[in-house]
C-alpha cells in the first residue's frame, strides 16, 4: 500500500527571542498511523505542533496537509483542513455543560465520516447536560479529545494528553487512538513517557534542542536508544535506595498514615480523591484536626508558576518569599536585600541553577531550574517534613532525576518525605511505602503489592 | 532592588512621549473644532508654569492631593485591591477633619493640626472599612463597593453642609471656616501649603516601605500572585489586602483633611474636582511606584492648573484637558500590557 502523507512539515524554524526553539525540523505524519513525538521539555515538541495547528507562526519552513501545500494562519483554518488538537491544558469552560462546550468547538452532528466509532465511544461516558466543572479529570480529558474531533478531524494532535490520567485511563485513551488510526485517521502523540510510545505508536520522531535526532519506526528501538536520542547521552539509572533499617520517629501522624523520619511515603491516587487536601494539611496550609506534625514542614506545590514561585519576582525575592522572617535578612520590619541576594547567589551555585543571576525573574528559568529554586528554598528552613505534590510534573528526564535524587537525599538525611504523584510509576519508584488515597480516605497497601494491585485500589477495587 | 523590574524604554521615555502625544491630540482636536490651538496651548502652559505664582499656587497646590491620594491608590493596587472609591474616602477625610477642627476650636497648632489631619486619615480608613469587610466576608468586589461608597460620601457631604455642619448664618451650603490656628502654614506670597512637603515625605516613606520592609514585600507578593503568597509565602493574604485597603483609604482621607486645612478652610460640596479619580491615573502613570507618583502627580497637577488657565485666557472648556489625561493613560496601559504579553509569549 502506498503511503499517504497526512501532515508534512518541512524545514520548520522558529525563534523566540534569543532561543532557537526549532532549527529546521522535518516531520511527516502518514495516514493511518499513530506517531510519537518525543523529547525533553523545551525540545520544541509543543511549538512544532502549535505551528501545525496555526497557533504559532513559523519563521521559515512549509506545511502540507494531505500532500497539498497550505498556509495555516489560525486554529480555525487548521480545523477547516481537518486538523484537531488536544492541548496540554484543559480548554473547556468549567461553568458550561458538556454539550455547550462541544458546540463551542464547532460540533458537527450526525455520524462522523472519519472517527465515527471513536466519537461514539468517547461520548458514551459523558453526560451532555453535565457541567464541565463537575466532571472528573479523566472525563474532562475525554471531552478534550471529543472536542478535537468535533469537526470530524482526520488528523489529531495530542499534546501530553496522559499527564493527568490514571493508568487504566491512559490505556483506554491509547486504545482509542489505535482505533482512530485503524479507521484511517492519523494522530500525533506528544509525550515524554517512553512506555506510552512503545505501547501505542507506529513511528516516532525525537526532538532534542529543536532538532530531529531520530525519526522512523519504533520497532527495533529500545527505551535506552530513544532516551539517548532525547538526552544526547546515556541517562543515569535511578539509584535505588533501601528504606531505613531502623524506623525513625514518627513525624506525621494522621488517621491511617504515619510518616517517619528518614522514609519516603508515596501517595498514589487518581485526581480528585482528596489527596491534595491532605498534603496541604500536613504542610500546615489548611486546618485539620486529625493531622499532627512535629517540626517544621516544607511544601513543594505542583504548580510552580502559580503557587511555587512568583514569576515576575527575582530569584532573591522568591527566596525571601519562602522565608521572609529568616534572621539572616530580616531585622524587625526591615528586609536586607543584599544579604538575601548573597544567599541566593550561593544557592544558585550550590544547586547548579541555570539563571542569569539572583536578580533574574523566576519566569526566565526553565521548569527544571524553577523546581531547583523551590527545592533550594524549601531546604532553607531545615524542614523536618517535606511534602511534595507532583514534584516532577512537566519536567524533563534530567530535571526529574534531580528531583528524585533530592527527595532520596533528604530522606537519607532524616527528613520525613511525603510525596504524591499522579504518575503511579513515579510513586512506586520513589516510595518506601505506598498509601492509596480514595474518596478522601487513605487505603493501606500491602508491602510488595504489584503495580496492578495498586492501580486497582486507586480505582476503588479491593 | 527595584520595585518593578521593567524595560528601560518603559521607564521615563514612555510617560513623556505619552504626554506629548496627548498634547498633540488636544491641539489637533482644538484646531478641528475651530479654536485657536496655539494660543490655547500657550494659555495651558501659562496656567501651569507661566509664573512663580502659577507654579506654586496652581500646579503644586493641585499636585498635593493627587500625590497623596495617588500613593493610597498605589498601596491598594500593589496589593491587588482595586480601590476605585478614593473620591469618597477623600470626602470622608474632609468631613472628619472639618468636624474635629470645629470641635477643637483654638488648640495650639502644634497639637491641633496633627489631630485634625489624623482625624481625616481615620475617617478615610473608616470609609474604606465596609469595603474590606464586604470583600473578606462575602467576596463583594471592592471595585464596586468602594465606588458605591463614594457616591454615599458625596451625598453625605451635601447633607452635612446643609445640616449639622452648616455655617451659623444658615445661608450657604458650606461649613463655618475652621479656626486659623488649625490651618496649614503657607509659603509667603503663595497658596502653597505645608501639605506639599508632607506629600513628598509620604512618597519617600511609601517607597521605603514597598522596597525595604517585610510588609511592603508581602503587599507586593499578594498583589502579584496571591496563591503563591499564601502557599509558598504563608502570608496572611486576607489581612494584607484588608490593611492595604484601609491604608489606601487613610491616605485619601488625609488628602481630604489637608485640602480643608491647607486650601479651602471649610467643607463644601464639590470640594474635589475629582481628585480621587484622577489619582488613579496618577498612580497608573507612575506604574504604582511611589517616587513616580510624585512626578506623575506634578504632571496631572500641571494639567489641572493649565486647564483653568486655558478656560480663562482662551475660552477653551477646561474639560478639554481630559483628552490629554485619557491619551496618557491609554498609551501607558497599552505599552505595559504589550510588554507583559511579549514576556508571556517568550516564556511559553
Amino acid at each position: 500500500m502506498a503511503r499517504e502523507s497526512a501532515l508534512q512539515l518541512v524545514a520548520i524554524a522558529k525563534r523566540f527571542g534569543a532561543v532557537d526553539a526549532l532549527k529546521g525540523v522535518d516531520f511527516e505524519l502518514e495516514r493511518g498511523e499513530v506517531h510519537g513525538l518525543l523529547g525533553e521539555n523545551g525540545a520544541g515538541k509543543s511549538t512544532l505542533m502549535q505551528i501545525a495547528f496555526g497557533l504559532v507562526k513559523p519563521d521559515a519552513g512549509s506545511v502540507a496537509v494531505g500532500g497539498r501545500a497550505v498556509r495555516i494562519g489560525s486554529p480555525l483554518e487548521a480545523r477547516a483542513l481537518g486538523l484537531g488538537m488536544v492541548h496540554q491544558h484543559f480548554t473547556s469552560i468549567p461553568t458550561l455543560t458538556v454539550r455547550e462546550n462541544l458546540e463551542l468547538a464547532g460540533w458537527a452532528e450526525g455520524p462522523a465520516r472519519n472517527a465515527g466509532g471513536v466519537r461514539e465511544t468517547l461520548a458514551r461516558g459523558l453526560d451532555p447536560a453535565a457541567l464541565v466543572e463537575e466532571l472528573t479529570v479523566g472525563q474532562q480529558q475525554r471531552l478534550e479529545v471529543l472536542k478535537a474531533l468535533a469537526t470530524d478531524a482526520r488528523v489529531l494532535l495530542l499534546d501530553e494528553p496522559t499527564a493527568v490520567l490514571a493508568p487504566s485511563e491512559v490505556a483506554e485513551l491509547l486504545g482509542l487512538l489505535r482505533e482512530f488510526a485503524g479507521n484511517g485517521g492519523s494522530a500525533v502523540l506528544i509525550t515524554h513517557k517512553l512506555e506510552e510510545a512503545f505501547a501505542a505508536v507506529d513511528r516516532v520522531t525525537v526532538l532534542r534542542r529543536g532538532m530531529v535526532t531520530y525519526s522512523g519506526a519504533i520497532a527495533g528501538q529500545t527505551p535506552a536508544s530513544l532516551a539517548r536520542a532525547m538526552l544526547g547521552d546515556e541517562p543515569k539509572p535511578d539509584s535505588g535506595r533501601s528504606p531505613p533499617a531502623v524506623p525513625g520517629e514518627i513525624r506525621v501522624r494522621a488517621d491511617g498514615v504515619d510518616v517517619r523520619a528518614g522514609e519516603i511515603v508515596g501517595i498514589a491516587a487518581v485526581e480528585g480523591n482528596g489527596q491534595r487536601r491532605f498534603l496541604r494539611a500536613v504542610a500546615g496550609l489548611e486546618p485539620a484536626d486529625d493531622v499532627s506534625v512535629s517540626g517544621p514542614a516544607a511544601f513543594v506545590p505542583e504548580d510552580r508558576t502559580v503557587e511555587g514561585l512568583i514569576p515576575g519576582f527575582s530569584l532573591t525575592e522568591n527566596l525571601v518569599l519562602g522565608a521572609s522572617e529568616d534572621p539572616r535578612w530580616s531585622r524587625g520590619p526591615w528586609l536586607d536585600w543584599r544579604a538575601a541576594g548573597a544567599r541566593t547567589e550561593q544557592l544558585i551555585e550550590e544547586f547548579e541553577i541555570r539563571a542569569a543571576g539572583p536578580r533574574a525573574p523566576a519566569r526566565s528559568l526553565s521548569g527544571g531550574n524553577q523546581q531547583k529554586v523551590i527545592f533550594a528554598r524549601a531546604l532553607e528552613g531545615d524542614p523536618a517534613v517535606l511534602v511534595a505534590e507532583n514534584p516532577s510534573r512537566g519536567l524533563d528526564l534530567k530535571a526529574t532525576g534531580f528531583v528524585h535524587g533530592k527527595l532520596r537525599d533528604l530522606a537519607a538525611r532524616g527528613v520525613a518525605v511525603l510525596v504524591y504523584s499522579s504518575d503511579l510509576d513515579e510513586v512506586l519508584a520513589l516510595a518506601d511505602r505506598v498509601v492509596v488515597w480514595y474518596r478522601g480516605r487513605p487505603i493501606p497497601v500491602a508491602a510488595g503489592a504489584s503495580r496492578d494491585e495498586v492501580g486497582r485500589l486507586m480505582l476503588g477495587g479491593q | 532592588m527595584r520595585v518593578a523590574p521593567r524595560g528601560a524604554v518603559l521607564g521615563w521615555l514612555l510617560p513623556i512621549g505619552a504626554a506629548a502625544l496627548g498634547l498633540a491630540v488636544l491641539a489637533v482636536g482644538l484646531a478641528g473644532l475651530g479654536y485657536d490651538a496655539p494660543s490655547a496651548l500657550a494659555a495651558l502652559w501659562r496656567g501651569a508654569f507661566g509664573s512663580w505664582y502659577a507654579i506654586t499656587s496652581a500646579t503644586l497646590v493641585r499636585a498635593v492631593p493627587l500625590v497623596i491620594v495617588g500613593l493610597g491608590i498605589a498601596v491598594a493596587f500593589r496589593g491587588g485591591a482595586l480601590n476605585i472609591g478614593a473620591e469618597g474616602q477623600f470626602y470622608a477625610g474632609a468631613i472628619g477633619a472639618t468636624w474635629v477642627a470645629l470641635l477643637l476650636g483654638s488648640w495650639p497648632p502644634l497639637v491641633g493640626v496633627p489631630v485634625v489631619l489624623l482625624a481625616g486619615a481615620i475617617a478615610g480608613a473608616l470609609w474604606a472599612a465596609p469595603a474590606v469587610l464586604l470583600k473578606l466576608r462575602f467576596g463583594v468586589l471592592e471595585v464596586i463597593s468602594t465606588l458605591l461608597l463614594s457616591f454615599v460620601a458625596e451625598a453625605l457631604v451635601s447633607w452635612i453642609v446643609q445640616g449639622p455642619l452648616q455655617e451659623p448664618s444658615g445661608i450657604y451650603p458650606q461649613s463655618a471656616p475652621i479656626p486659623a490656628a488649625l490651618r496649614l502654614p503657607t509659603l509667603p506670597g503663595t497658596r502653597l501649603h505645608a501639605g506639599f512637603g508632607l506629600a513628598l515625605l509620604l512618597a519617600v516613606v511609601a517607597w521605603a516601605i514597598f522596597v525595604r520592609t517585610r510588609w511592603g514585600f508581602w503587599l507586593r507578593a499578594v498583589g502579584e500572585a496571591p496563591r503563591a503568597a499564601a502557599v509558598s509565602g504563608r502570608i496572611p493574604v486576607d489581612r494584607v489586602i484588608g490593611a492595604a485597603l484601609l491604608w489606601s483609604g487613610g491616605l485619601a482621607g488625609l488628602a481630604g483633611a489637608i485640602e480643608v486645612s491647607g486650601v479651602t478652610y471649610a467643607l463644601y460640596q464639590n470640594l474635589s474636582p475629582g481628585y480621587g479619580f484622577t489619582a488613579i491615573a496618577v498612580a497608573l502613570l507612575a506604574r504604582l511606584n511611589p517616587l513616580g507618583v510624585i512626578a506623575s502627580g506634578l504632571v496631572f497637577g500641571a494639567l489641572e492648573a493649565g486647564a483653568s488657565g486655558m478656560q480663562r485666557d482662551a475660552q477653551v472648556p477646561s474639560v478639554a484637558v481630559y483628552v490629554v489625561q485619557a491619551v496618557i493613560i491609554v498609551v501607558v496601559l497599552v505599552a505595559v500590557s504589550r510588554a507583559r504579553s511579549a514576556r508571556t509569549l517568550a516564556a511559553t
